[in-house]
């Protein structure tokens, strides 16, 4: 099983993240992340959704989508040739005695305390999952007490759009 | 598929008249070419029926439950290859539809199906009556509106009729809020449908059509695999030019019977788990599979990784996600399938005129030799008690190849496919995917309304009659006078046929009591049929040849039939094809000569 982000035009339609969403439970894939949000075109929104299937299922998936009225345009993203983002909030255990050593982490990270309160530091951080992953391994021993994620959004890297042709649709006639 | 040649330029324009949301309905329907629907009416749906009610176009069959409806519409629309239209009231009405709408999405029929909704300032409060029908039919439908604007009414109907009808055909819902349809409007038929997501690939590519004839030319066990979207594209006559020109075998599923003539020399039958040994053998020992149309169901490959293990797959379809679904297409092809075997015609004569032609001779005196060994037979029971296939096998030649048959599922449903011979495509309609007992009697009533001229029969069990017979009524009453081969063994007999070979002969709840109960003649009867019955084989003939003299109102037969016959040959599920068994205990010997 390897992970693929693919990264999906959709028209903003009433209902369009169900039927993405309940094509994938019916066909029985996972979804990793999803996240969706707004283009620069109006009445387009676009999906990020990270799957872990084999390449042969990933051809199945990316047909069924494809096979969804609503959708326009599907694209799977390289993480070598993309950036992929994801956003955490961390609320971690801090009083006085161990705030400082958690800010150090913080630093280390580039991320950013967004929420003080006497015993614990709200902390944002952006980036990809190994490096999300990472700052939460080690702010674990000092006690997470909640955590939030986003799904993760990706960008092809270099000047084409997802919209320009010189981009090939993933499978979109076998 | 849909007519649109039926109105003026003039008429296209927009009329600033102001109507009803209703009215903007029953004006889109017929714009969209619709000359019957199949419905019951109910709280939310009511203000469509006024309007309804004034059409001089749109014929509506009151029928006494909405799953016929949609049954209905189907077998209308195998029938003729036109939309078929049911339509239901919210709630209740709305998800009594939803079995045949999985069946219709299952078999690639075009259908629309129009509901009603709560006022759409109810929808989300558990109205009376509201179910969120566009989410519950959204995986079992090609795709599906919720309107709840006057205005987007007529857009949303010809978008349905567009969506059902083109591409793979499926079946689309529009759901309309009551008061939408209440609201005032003005009608605009929309005149060029742009659905940017939306753009089925009907055209196959050249390079790939090339190989495939290449393939051919090539190949020494080749066979043709047809499959349901043959008759979808109406692409029979293309296929049998195809099969003529290069000499290739044909098999023809279950979805597929009637595409290829019975009766050609190079039909080898039907394959799959009650196939011929001969359509499974060909498939099973082939060197080269020419799928038109058809999905590698596991039906017909058994044992998938034991499916025509030496096979070099061509795959023909137009929808992709078919194509290397199942199995591994060496060559894709996506494209209408007509046009695919158009196009792969001529690829044939430039390779035949490049002088490469195939040599099959080996491989059909194989293939004949596997047929003359394992025909297709059944044996007549010792009791002296009637055949069903002997019941069968005489409604079709009696009633000719013009005839439509539209049956059940289970064992008369195999029968029917195995012992009815088809010579054209839209005379077998059944419900292939999904199963769905109680299609055959409802199916019959859509048929027969879009095909009044031809004789339809009902085949069906007396397990899946009971399902829907209440049609009968909507029958005698609209004058549909179809007519109902009833093969009536008492028995859930597909279910009780897997008890005895799998489950040790305990027969747990597959017993049905139906010699005694119901009378199914008097039944006939109750709802103004004609009700006959036939317990030997002496009286067949007669029985038919009545039943096919009378026009006047539907006919019920009642044939008491043998309650263990079985059907032959059978490869047990999950099993591989190299399984089959020609009669039980008895395993073919292929011989097989590389």
């Amino acid at each position: 099983m390897t992970r693929h982000t693919l990264s999906v035009l959709v028209e903003d339609k009433p209902g369009v993240l169900a039927r993405v969403a309940s094509l994938f439970s019916r066909r029985g894939f996972n979804i990793e992340s999803l996240a969706v949000g707004p283009t620069e075109i109006p009445d387009v929104s676009r999906m990020t959704i990270v799957v872990s299937v084999e390449r042969l299922l990933l051809e199945q998936v990316t047909k069924q989508l494809n096979k969804l009225i609503n959708v326009l345009k599907i694209v799977e993203l390289d993480e070598s040739t993309s950036v992929q983002r994801a956003l955490a909030l961390v609320k971690v255990r801090a009083d006085a005695e161990s705030r400082s050593s958690v800010l150090e982490i913080v630093q280390l990270f580039r991320a950013k305390v967004v929420d003080v309160a006497t015993d614990a530091v709200t902390i944002e951080v952006t980036g990809d999952e190994p490096k999300i992953e990472a700052l939460l391994r080690l702010l674990e021993p000092y006690g997470i007490k909640e955590l939030v994620e986003s799904g993760v959004i990706a960008l092809g890297r270099g000047s084409r759009g997802i919209n320009d042709r010189s981009l090939r649709p993933a499978d979109r006639t076998a | 598929m849909v007519s649109r040649l039926k109105w003026s330029e003039e008429q296209m324009s927009t009329s600033p008249e102001q109507i009803t949301g209703a009215q903007s309905l029953i004006r889109a329907m017929e714009y969209a070419g619709v000359e019957v629907v199949f419905g019951i009416p109910g709280g939310a749906i009511l203000p469509a029926y006024d309007p309804l009610m004034d059409s001089s176009q749109v014929r509506h069959i009151l029928v006494r439950h909405e799953q016929a409806a949609g049954h209905a519409a189907e077998g209308y629309a195998a029938a003729t290859g036109r939309v078929g239209v049911c339509m239901a009231t919210s709630g209740p009405g709305a998800t009594n539809l939803v079995t045949p709408i999985a069946d219709a999405h299952m078999d690639s029929v075009p259908m629309v199906a129009i509901t009603g909704q709560v006022p759409s300032g109810a929808i989300g409060t558990d109205a009376f009556q509201e179910a969120d029908i566009r989410g519950i039919t959204m995986p079992i439908t090609k795709h599906s509106y919720l309107v709840t604007n006057a205005d987007d009414i007529s857009r949303a109907v010809a978008e349905a009729f567009y969506l059902a009808s083109s591409g793979r055909p499926g079946p689309v819902l529009v759901d309309v809020s009551k008061d939408a349809l209440q609201a005032m409007t003005t009608f605009t038929w929309p005149t060029d449908i742009s659905l940017p997501g939306y753009h089925p690939v009907t055209k196959p590519h050249s390079k790939q059509v090339r190989e495939a004839a290449r393939l051919i030319m090539e190949s020494s066990r080749p066979v043709l695999y047809v499959g349901g979207g043959v008759i979808r594209a109406d692409a029979s006559r293309q296929l049998r030019e195809l099969a003529e020109l290069t000499g290739l075998p044909v098999v023809t599923t279950l979805m597929a019977r009637g595409a290829f003539p019975d009766s050609h020399p190079q039909h080898m039958g039907m394959p799959g788990m009650h196939g011929t040994v001969g359509a499974v053998g060909a498939l099973q020992k082939a060197d080269l599979l020419i799928t038109l149309g058809a999905r590698f169901d596991d039906r017909v490959t058994g044992k998938l990784s034991t499916f025509a293990p030496d096979a070099t797959i061509v795959h023909a379809d137009i929808d992709p996600a078919e194509i290397s679904k199942n199995r591994h297409a060496d060559v894709p092809i996506v494209g209408d399938v007509g046009e695919v075997i158009t196009e792969l015609i001529a690829a044939v004569r430039e390779e035949m005129a490049a002088g490469r032609v195939g040599d099959y001779e080996a491989w059909w005196s194989q293939l004949n030799r596997w047929r003359d060994t394992y025909p297709l037979g059944y044996d007549l029971p010792d009791d002296g008690t009637l055949s069903p296939q002997y019941v069968i096998e005489r409604l079709g030649v009696i009633s000719g190849p013009e005839a439509i048959m539209a049956a059940g599922v289970g064992q008369h449903q195999m029968w029917g496919a195995q012992f009815v011979k088809y010579e054209k495509p839209r005379t077998w309609l059944n419900s292939g995917g999904l199963g769905t007992m109680g299609y055959a009697v409802p199916a019959a009533m859509g048929a027969k309304v879009g095909c009044p001229d031809d004789i339809v029969w009902a085949i069906d069990g007396d397990g899946c009659f009971q399902m829907t017979n209440q049609e009968l009524a909507t029958c005698a009453i609209n004058e549909i006078p179809i007519k109902v081969a009833l093969i009536n063994n008492s028995s859930l007999g597909m279910v009780r046929q897997w008890q005895t070979l799998f489950y040790n002969q305990r027969y747990s709840e597959t017993d049905l009591h139906s010699h005694r109960i119901p009378d199914f003649v008097k039944l006939a009867d109750a709802y103004g049929c004609y009700g006959l019955r036939c317990e030997t084989a002496e009286e067949v003939d007669a029985v038919i040849e009545k039943a096919l003299s009378i026009n006047d109102a539907p006919v019920v037969i009642d044939f008491v039939v043998h309650r263990d016959a079985m059907v032959w040959p059978m490869v047990a599920a999950g099993t591989s094809n190299d399984d089959i068994m020609v009669a039980r205990e008895m395993a073919p010997s292929w011989d097989t000569v590389e």
